[in-house]
């Protein structure tokens, strides 16, 4: 074992080359670009913390709909889906293993579609005449008179952008959560019945949570990712960037607008920055609620 | 808990899990029918795309919808053929290496004693939560410095080091007994060696799993083809079927995208079938301290 340094250095090498390259670099000059005023031809020229000033003081358009929806996405999506698959998760974990299974699978199966694949069919479901399937549905049972263009009012966008979110945000981290219930210490139920533990719901909150606090915040760290990730969807659903009156422009399609459409990089940066920073400060909340030092 | 049938993990059915099916029936026929739906749409005929009121379930299915999406794809200019070799080979590649890498990297980070590990790990561990997308254009930056734009590499590289798969991996090989590696270094195995005949053949549960992940991220992705391609024959599947969603306002269209849908679909739901015992094998590693 005498040469172990060098071998472990020289495994970890290729991993940490193209880590480095596509993760680490990226988020660095992230926040160096934001610094500047970059067009893509010419060379960046700094600029201090104008962008971000500007961010905060000119772009009507990020404060008055970009960031709520946001905060509104992220906050239903990513706690709302993150409860949900924890109790999806408990209630599974109750059930013998063959419709545990099927059933895991079935939940699981949207977030193997990832968005794209099913931007299509959600299109024609939501589709805004009498013949789309949503509208049809609703007139039949007499809720609606006249068919509602649904992905392109501005009301609508944004709650069907949630539901669709929310539909396929059972994802890894639900399956962890899955085997985290699962592999609670049995011996921990009894001796909380001895304690005086009386119902499934104490069980709950006194010993599985408690017993699987990795698993919890391994899922809560995907669910974020999930979230975050899930930012294009709106344009998807719409088939525009900027979306109709903005109604589901998430930071994520501001950068792309800056970033792609206008080229004002070093803007496009200034907002990725704040946007890593926001899902980090969500990553933060999650790690102290879970951390089992804490 | 006496009984068997009831509490954490049953052996089989009782009736207090009832309220439990209650439970989850709706949210499974929730989850499920935007799924069913596109099976049932594929196979329709033009005349039950058409047809008012519009019906969930499909009558007298045909393969008309592929053959129209095949002949599209023909008189594009390329071949249908063409995405789906170029999203296969690229997939295949990326899958192959990132569990190389991530494996590699997984056993020194899990069993070798170094200076930086900790660090190492904690880096890797705060990387779980990135996000590609929110640092697109500086990856874009980087993909055109090092000029490998519009080549197979742009498909390849940026998806390789996966966080996630390290992650599972190395909580995986955490579980390998060290006696068992200690035992073959004294019958004088090298690290190699002991990487490929202790380790390896000991994770193929976490192995599966960072498999079908890098699959799923692989398959679906989007980023590569829309931002560092320009010539159209290096884009890929995932990237067509964007395109085609663009024009699901013609009724014709609707019918071809469903069957896009579906052939994107269905080979992660398959593999997923396949593997899903070792990935929940997996998971129950995963914790994250």
């Amino acid at each position: 074992m005498r040469d172990n340094h060098k071998n472990a250095y020289l495994f970890l090498l290729p991993y940490i080359l193209l880590f480095t390259l596509f993760i680490i670099v990226p988020v660095l000059m992230a926040i160096f670009l934001s610094f500047t005023n970059f067009n893509t031809i010419e060379t960046p020229e700094f600029v201090g913390f104008l962008n971000y000033i500007n961010l905060l003081t000119q772009d009507e358009i990020f404060m008055q709909y970009v960031l709520p929806n946001t905060v509104l996405f992220a906050v239903i999506v990513g706690p709302g889906g993150y409860v949900l698959s924890f109790l999806l998760a408990w209630v599974l974990a109750q059930l013998p293993k063959l419709p545990r299974t099927i059933f895991a699978l079935i939940f699981y199966s949207p977030s193997m579609t990832a968005g794209i694949a099913m931007a299509v069919v959600w299109r024609v479901i939501f589709s805004g005449n009498q013949s789309g399937y949503f509208n049809n549905l609703l007139m039949q049972v007499g809720l609606i008179t006249e068919p509602i263009i649904w992905l392109q009012d501005t009301r609508f966008i944004l709650p069907i952008m949630i539901v669709v979110a929310l539909w396929s945000s059972m994802g890894v981290g639900f399956l962890a959560m899955i085997s985290g219930v699962l592999n609670v210490d049995e011996t921990l139920y009894e001796a909380g019945a001895i304690d005086g533990i009386k119902n499934r719901f104490q069980e709950l909150i006194y010993i599985t949570i408690p017993s699987m606090k990795p698993q919890m915040l391994f899922g809560a760290v995907m669910a974020i990712v999930g979230t975050f990730s899930a930012g294009a969807i709106g344009v998807q659903l719409t088939g525009a960037n900027p979306t109709p009156g903005y109604a589901g422009q998430l930071m994520v399609n501001h950068v792309e607008d800056y970033g792609f459409i206008r080229f004002e990089m070093g803007y496009a940066a200034a907002l990725s920055v704040v946007l890593l920073l926001i899902i980090y400060l969500f990553a933060y909340i999650a790690k102290k609620l879970f951390s089992e030092e804490a | 808990m006496a009984l068997r049938n009831s509490g954490v993990n049953p052996r089989g059915f009782h009736r207090s899990q009832l309220k439990f099916y209650i439970f989850l029936i709706p949210f499974a026929v929730f989850m499920a029918l935007p799924i069913i739906f596109i099976f049932n749409h594929a196979f329709k005929p033009l005349d039950e795309l058409y047809a008012f009121p519009p019906r969930f379930f499909v009558v007298n299915p045909t393969f008309e919808n592929f053959r129209n999406l095949y002949q599209l794809a023909e008189s594009s200019g390329i071949p249908l053929s063409r995405y789906l070799f170029n999203s296969i080979f690229v997939t295949v590649i990326v899958v192959f290496l990132s569990i190389a890498l991530s494996t590699l990297a997984g056993y020194a980070l899990s069993k070798k004693r170094f200076v930086g590990k900790k660090a190492l790990l904690e880096i890797n561990n705060t990387a779980l939560m990135f996000v590609p997308i929110a640092v697109m254009i500086p990856r874009f930056l980087t993909i055109s410095f090092i000029g490998v734009e519009d080549s197979y590499f742009a498909h390849i590289l940026p998806l390789i080091a996966m966080p996630v798969g390290l992650f599972l991996i190395k909580q995986f090989i955490d579980q390998v007994p060290d006696s068992l590696i200690e035992a073959a270094v004294i019958d004088g195995a090298s690290d190699l060696k002991i990487y490929w005949r202790v380790i390896l053949p000991l994770i193929r549960p976490a192995i599966a799993t960072a498999a079908i992940l890098a699959f799923q991220l692989v398959w679906n992705d989007l980023e590569t083809s829309t931002l560092y391609t320009t010539s159209e024959n290096m884009r890929t599947l995932a990237f067509f079927m964007n395109t085609l969603a663009a024009q699901t306002n013609v009724v014709v269209g609707q019918g071809m995208a469903a069957v896009a849908s579906l052939i994107m679909f269905v080979p992660n739901l398959i593999l997923f079938i396949i593997l899903q015992s070792k990935v929940m094998n997996t998971m129950a590693h995963s914790g994250l301290k």
